[in-house]
């Protein structure tokens, strides 16, 4: 019946409803196992064929883009698509420009995001003071706030002082969104590490630093990657900030690259998809190393029930 | 359950206790707030101060003028007043609620289908399925957004091309020209196609996350009992992963209400009769010649406070568990 679990389950409760069922219930139990097998590929499919259908259709010549009887696969795949994005066929910059601009805005992010969660994270998981409480509940607030909304006065703010059209001024906004959940997800990896050790090392006559240093942080880097990735992620991402703040184009992020391509070019679908693909691929990549450590992040004591 | 109360209690961080819950008191007293002083800056900065200004801005006139340099002007409720007599405001917060309230209905029930789905399936097809899974959670909103405009184009579009197959007993005919664009009930239509595909993966992946916590004797006796799989899930799993599923749904409902990105690639600021509230505060505040930012504050003042409400849900359910100790 329940595949993963009739072998986990306790051998006396297997062997009962096996006798119940007696042969037809084993042939039902295998009947059952395609059906789910089915519909798991079912899934899949549904799940998949969006991206796949864009990563094809980057690959695929004109005609057969507009043709009137799509084909999965292309025909005759083509490099042409990625050729025109790479080359610098949208408004007359390189490819190269938004794809390093995406990248300087993630890895800034990344690395103050970093320093500052794994700070916070310390403080929240190895200290009790005063406003602990309120400080956690604090970070789980403004991670709900519409950052639609917050677009409005940053904008002033950044105006005001001169930032606006600059990274250095998108890069502090998002540093603002990555870290609450930053924090978040690494207070647990640090309360993970077992207090004794840094006993130990303090008695070894560690100082707080060199303790940090040579036990806390080789034990927390795990966390420190999926914090890092997801960080990454978020300012990779991130649409409205980058649309509202920036006017010149040598300064566009990937993502304000593609809506200002696909506003202007609504029908090249082939470069767009081309581009979309050049976008896509290094968070579905990230996000698949990092996925189960969101989830628990997210939901966390839910869990635990 | 269990009663996570005495945890919660215990995390309140009484200064002169000299036994605390999670962690020991130090003699170093200044330590954790200068650990926490550089955070508590940044989000200082970035977030309770624009907060404050949306407030302020929201009983102001803000348009090119102050933006030119001239002091904002004090318009008291005009702002408000103006906003509740627009007939787009209400439609906006019409399409907001009905949008989130299809997107999360949708979301939870497939979410919570393919994680029961993911429980059943053996080891090596459940880790392809969720990898798959993954790839739509993964895609970020822009490109999503490009993708379901692409696939339910009429030019090569491969949605009215199979809607077209299909028999015409089932769906209809004449699906080759059908613009999905065209009203917005048919542009929240794929919206909601795109949504709900980018969400139910991580509802997918925490119900499963919660079903293995479950000890799975309950499951196997109600079996045993004779009860079907309908009947072990409303009297045993809903039940006992009730608290993620209410994570779950305030979360959704969080995410749903704010959606923007993925409206803004598929309608347009053009499109007001498809506006949702933050498409509206922000084409009040930036889509006309004439800024008008006091007016999209105060929308937007109005989408922050229904989002706080439902995150007070979110933040209760969340120390009732623990979370906060």
């Amino acid at each position: 019946m329940n595949v993963r679990r009739s072998t986990a389950a306790p051998r006396g409760t297997a062997r009962r409803g096996e006798q119940r069922g007696g042969r037809r219930g084993r042939r039902g139990g295998r009947l059952r196992a395609v059906g789910l097998n089915a519909l798991g590929l079912a899934v899949f499919a549904v799940a998949v064929f969006p991206v796949a259908w864009m990563v094809s259709t980057a690959f695929k010549p004109n005609e057969e883009i507009f043709s009137t009887t799509p084909r999965p696969l292309p025909g005759s795949p083509t490099l042409e698509h990625f050729d025109y994005v790479l080359g610098g066929g949208i408004a007359e910059v390189s490819f190269w420009t938004y794809l390093r601009n995406s990248a300087l805005l993630a890895l800034t992010t990344v690395l103050v995001s970093g320093v500052l969660a794994v700070l916070a994270a310390i403080a929240v998981a190895r200290f009790a003071f005063r406003f602990r409480t309120v400080f956690l509940v604090m970070l789980l607030v403004v991670q709900m706030v519409p950052a639609e909304a917050l677009v409005l006065p940053l904008f002033l703010d950044l105006r005001r002082l001169g930032m606006i059209d600059s990274l250095a001024g998108l890069v502090v906004v998002y540093i603002g969104f990555a870290l609450p959940f930053s924090i978040w997800m690494l207070r647990g990896f640090v309360a993970a590490v077992p207090r004794e050790l840094e006993e130990a090392a303090a008695i070894d006559g560690a100082g707080p630093i060199r303790t940090f240093w040579t036990v806390l942080l080789p034990l927390i880097a795990p966390g420190l990657v999926a914090t890092s990735i997801f960080s990454f992620i978020t300012a990779w991402n991130e649409f409205i900030f980058a649309f509202t703040f920036l006017d010149d184009q040598d300064k566009y992020p990937l993502p304000v690259m593609m809506q200002y391509f696909f506003g202007n070019a609504s029908n090249e679908w082939g470069p767009i998809m081309a581009s979309s693909t050049l976008l896509t691929l290094p968070v579905i990549v990230f996000f698949l190393l990092v996925q189960r450590r969101m989830v628990s992040g997210l939901t966390a004591g839910a869990v635990k029930g | 359950m269990l009663d996570t109360a005495p945890a919660v209690r215990a995390a309140e961080g009484r200064p002169g206790r000299r036994d605390p819950g999670p962690a020991r008191p130090r003699r170093h007293r200044p330590w954790p707030y200068l650990l926490i002083a550089p955070t508590l800056a940044v989000i200082a900065l970035l977030m309770f101060w624009p907060m404050a200004q949306i407030a302020l801005m929201s009983f102001q006139k803000v348009g090119n003028r102050q933006l030119a340099g001239a002091p904002a002007e004090s318009v008291g409720l005009e702002n408000y007043r103006s906003i509740l007599s627009d007939e787009l405001f209400w439609q906006s917060l019409r399409s907001t609620v009905l949008f989130a309230v299809a997107a999360v209905t949708l979301t939870l029930v497939l979410g919570t289908l393919v994680g029961l789905l993911l429980n059943r399936l053996s080891r090596r097809m459940a880790a392809l399925v969720s990898a798959g899974v993954m790839v739509a959670w993964a895609t970020p909103p822009i490109t999503a957004a490009i993708i379901f405009t692409w696939l339910f184009g009429t030019t090569g579009g491969v949605v009215n091309w199979l809607l077209d197959l299909l028999p015409d007993a089932l769906v209809g005919g004449g699906w080759t020209d059908y613009n999905w664009f065209a009203t917005p009930l048919r542009t929240y239509t794929v919206l909601t196609v795109c949504v709900v595909w980018q969400s139910f993966p991580f509802v997918a992946v925490s119900v499963l996350a919660g079903l293995k916590s479950l000890p799975a004797e309950l499951l196997e006796a109600a079996r045993v009992d004779g009860a079907g799989a309908w009947r072990a899930f409303w009297a045993i799993t809903f039940p006992m992963l009730r608290p993620i599923f209410l994570v779950l749904l305030v979360l959704s409902v969080i995410w749903d209400f704010k959606v923007f990105t993925q409206l803004f690639v598929m309608s347009g600021m053009a499109n007001r009769d498809a506006f949702n509230l933050s498409l509206y505060a922000y084409s009040e505040a930036f889509g006309g010649m004439n800024a008008k930012l006091g007016l999209g504050s105060a929308i937007a003042a109005v989408l922050t406070l229904l989002l706080l409400a439902v995150t007070a849900v979110y933040v209760r359910i969340m120390v009732r568990q623990g979370e906060v100790s």
